[in-house]
């Protein structure tokens, strides 16, 4: 990167007074007593997904940015705003954007996020670090937002891109009846074709004793009556799926929310610097690093890398680094990072993981793209639905 | 500040008595000890490609070193904070420096006595003392700190950030931090041309080599590895070293799983060698005749003929071997 050879070598000097720097400002912005984070229990009270705000993996990203300011002559700042629930978040994104900010990472519910995302906020920077749904990333995508969390058909082609790549090509499809299993199954059944497996058979089904329904409820009945190598089940609930592994008719292997399950990041990672990013994150917060924490984590690193490139605070600089498609973001998952340009998601790799360990990481070796291995997973650009 | 510098002076004077008064260490062994990471284990091989012993070390060990007179290698210990000094004839353990936060890699002073280390976790590069053990100096790097070069003069110490994209030039001296250099993404290793003109550094993930000069501290150039059928992100360069005349440097490409030959007055590449699954750690031995490269991925080492510049074998050791030591000097 000759090009950047003028910026470099800044001397240090440390006793220049800081209010001459350039400040770059990132705004986190939440709900506080969002119900999305409130405990999630189940019947007897056991706890057994629960949700964290990932603030800590945006802190995280900040770390180490007073000596990359050193280098850069710029200051860096994470500005943490957790709402009360009567204050306007629409408000408060505006006035991120009048006060100068140059990115918002939006940790909002569904409504807020509508309301922030149809309103113009040019020039600031908005990223998706919460939701996997393709909607935002097809039909309502928005100019300046960025995701950083993989969307739900990156997530269902890379367990897709396994089952391939493992010679198990008959799924026994199981979903809820839910709006968001229903869409996930969906996401299941067209990952499936691209990938020219087979789904021998997709069933619902229900949360109950009745007899009646027993072809819905009894896990036996449902994996007895078809032939298929694995069972991929679409349970966000997780009430059903819990109790599929080791009690089905044939001994097949189950993915999909249970078993192995696609994710952005997991705490058992050992490459690609994967154990220090997995430990540093341990030692701050006291627990393990979740999808969410990671995507968090990886906006802010983007601003970095944009604003490092950009060699400066400014922002339309910064805009045009980030979107760049020689944007390098070190995601510690051992592939360069950028975003696509025709829908803002960034590109990674998918992390396929059991409980306790990393089976595999997607792409697979043996699926190619003309540009990026890493697009073989999610909407490529002759099929998005985006238009910016 | 000045009651340290005062202690390295003494420190110094006191080295140099020191290194007066030992005789000329004893007979090379000709043995090459390899680091395995992830078993907590050193391989130790003969010249003939055999191996001797699997001795246990401390939990991960990666860096290693020899001491100025060779009679003694420090081996890094990432996950109990340490760095283990052996003796090199009978590989005992002769003493620890304790406390250190996590190191990687280092690199010893020309005066013997300071080991300058890379603290992954802490963001810092300290700097101790080897034979008391003693804590002399910190500075404050960028995250993840990794290689580690000092110059053949003393005076300037490189520290690479792998997550911070920075080298930090610390001037020993001054006791300061004098410069933080913008690279490419992901440093890991350096290298400096014989004539202390040329500091090379490996980016990981741009896959290239950024080459600095070091009078004025700025980029001048770089060196972009593509072997035949790799995508640019399959290419991670980690580790690179240069011959002694500094006219060759090899690199090892990682992820695309070869060595590259680099022509360093032209900046050329020469060839690209297959070898084992993600090669980092390389080695030259003293008559630079063979090259030992560590294979993470496929535990094992490949060594290569520099003549003929083909992989001569492939010697199974422990798990993750992280890079090589050969005492035949």
């Amino acid at each position: 990167m000759i090009f950047r050879l003028f910026v470099l070598a800044s001397l240090v000097l440390f006793n220049e007074s800081l209010a001459a720097q350039e400040e770059v400002r990132i705004v986190y912005l939440g709900i506080d007593g969002d119900t999305y984070y409130e405990p999630q229990v189940s019947y007897t009270g056991l706890s057994l997904k629960d949700r964290l705000r990932p603030i800590d993996g945006a802190r995280l990203g900040m770390k180490g940015t007073r000596v990359l300011g050193r280098a850069l002559g710029l200051s860096f700042e994470l500005d943490e705003q957790i709402l009360p629930p009567e204050e306007s978040v629409l408000a408060a994104a505006q006035k991120a954007q009048k006060d100068g900010a140059v990115a918002l990472l939006l940790d909002l519910p569904e409504t807020e996020m509508q309301e922030i995302l149809s309103s113009d906020l040019e020039g600031l920077l908005l990223f998706n670090i919460r939701h996997r749904k393709n909607l935002w990333r097809g039909k309502e995508c928005v100019a300046n937002l960025l995701h950083t969390l993989p969307s739900q058909s990156m997530l269902t082609d890379a367990l897709a891109q396994h089952l391939r790549f493992q010679n198990w090509p008959k799924i026994l499809l199981l979903h809820g009846d839910t709006e968001a299993d229903v869409t996930e199954a969906d996401a299941i059944v067209a990952s499936a074709q691209k990938f020219g497996l087979d789904v021998v058979a997709r069933e619902e089904f229900q949360l109950t004793n009745d007899p009646r329904r027993r072809d819905f409820s009894n896990i036996r009945l449902m994996t007895g009556k078809h032939d298929y190598d694995v069972i991929w089940i679409a349970d966000e609930n997780g009430e059903f799926g819990r109790y599929v592994p080791f009690a089905t008719a044939k001994p097949r292997p189950i993915v999909g929310s249970e078993g192995l399950t696609a994710n952005a990041w997991h705490w058992t990672l050992e490459r690609y610097g994967a154990p220090q990013l997995n430990q540093r994150f341990r030692r701050k917060s006291k627990r393990n690093m979740s999808s969410e924490d990671w995507a968090s984590w990886a906006a802010v690193k983007a601003v970095l890398a944009a604003v490092t490139e950009a060699g400066s605070g400014n922002k339309e600089d910064i805009l045009r680094a980030i979107r760049s498609p020689d944007l390098i973001v070190d995601l510690y998952k051992g592939l360069r990072g950028s975003f696509r340009s025709w829908n803002g998601q960034l590109r990674q790799p998918i992390l396929l993981a059991s409980h306790n360990a990393v089976i595999s990481l997607a792409p697979f070796d043996g699926f190619e793209h003309q540009r990026d291995q890493q697009d073989t997973l999610g909407v490529d650009e002759p099929e998005t639905l985006c238009v910016l | 500040m000045a009651s340290r510098k005062r202690l390295l002076v003494t420190l110094i004077a006191i080295v140099s008595s020191f290194a007066a008064t030992i005789a000329v260490s004893s007979e090379p062994t000709g043995l090459i000890i390899v680091a395995n990471e992830r078993n907590d284990t050193l391989s130790i091989l003969t010249s003939e490609h055999e191996v001797v012993e699997h001795m246990e070390t401390c939990s991960r060990p990666r860096g290693m070193h020899f001491s100025a007179d060779r009679s003694e290698f420090f081996v890094a210990c990432a996950d109990d904070d340490q760095i283990a000094i052996y003796d090199t004839k009978s590989r005992k353990l002769l003493r620890r420096i304790r406390g250190v936060p996590a190191p990687e890699t280092f690199d010893l002073h020309p005066d013997g006595r300071r080991l300058i280390v890379s603290n992954e976790e802490d963001a810092a590069a300290s700097v101790y003392d080897v034979e008391t053990g003693e804590l002399l100096a910190e500075y404050e790097t960028g995250e993840e700190p990794e290689g580690v070069q000092v110059t053949a003069d003393g005076r300037l110490v490189f520290v690479a950030s792998e997550a911070a994209n920075l080298v930090h030039v610390i001037d020993l001296e001054n006791d300061e931090v004098i410069a933080d250099i913008l690279v490419d993404t992901r440093p890991r290793r350096f290298a400096l041309t014989p004539d202390q003109k040329e500091l090379w550094v490996s980016a990981e993930l741009a896959g290239t080599i950024n080459i600095i000069d070091v009078q004025t501290l700025k980029l001048t150039d770089d060196i972009t590895f593509l072997p035949t059928g790799f995508r640019p992100e399959q290419v991670t360069p980690v580790d690179v070293i240069m011959t002694k005349d500094g006219q060759r440097g090899y690199v090892a490409l990682g992820r695309a799983n070869h060595v590259a030959v680099v022509d360093v007055p032209s900046r050329s590449i020469e060839k690209y060698i297959l070898v084992g699954k993600r090669a980092w750690g390389l080695t030259l031995t003293g008559d630079e005749k063979r090259l030992y490269v560590a294979n993470g991925l496929s535990d094992d080492v490949t060594i290569i003929d520099t003549e003929s510049l083909a992989a001569i074998t492939t010697v199974p050791v422990g798990l993750v071997p992280y890079g090589t030591l050969i005492d035949d000097l």
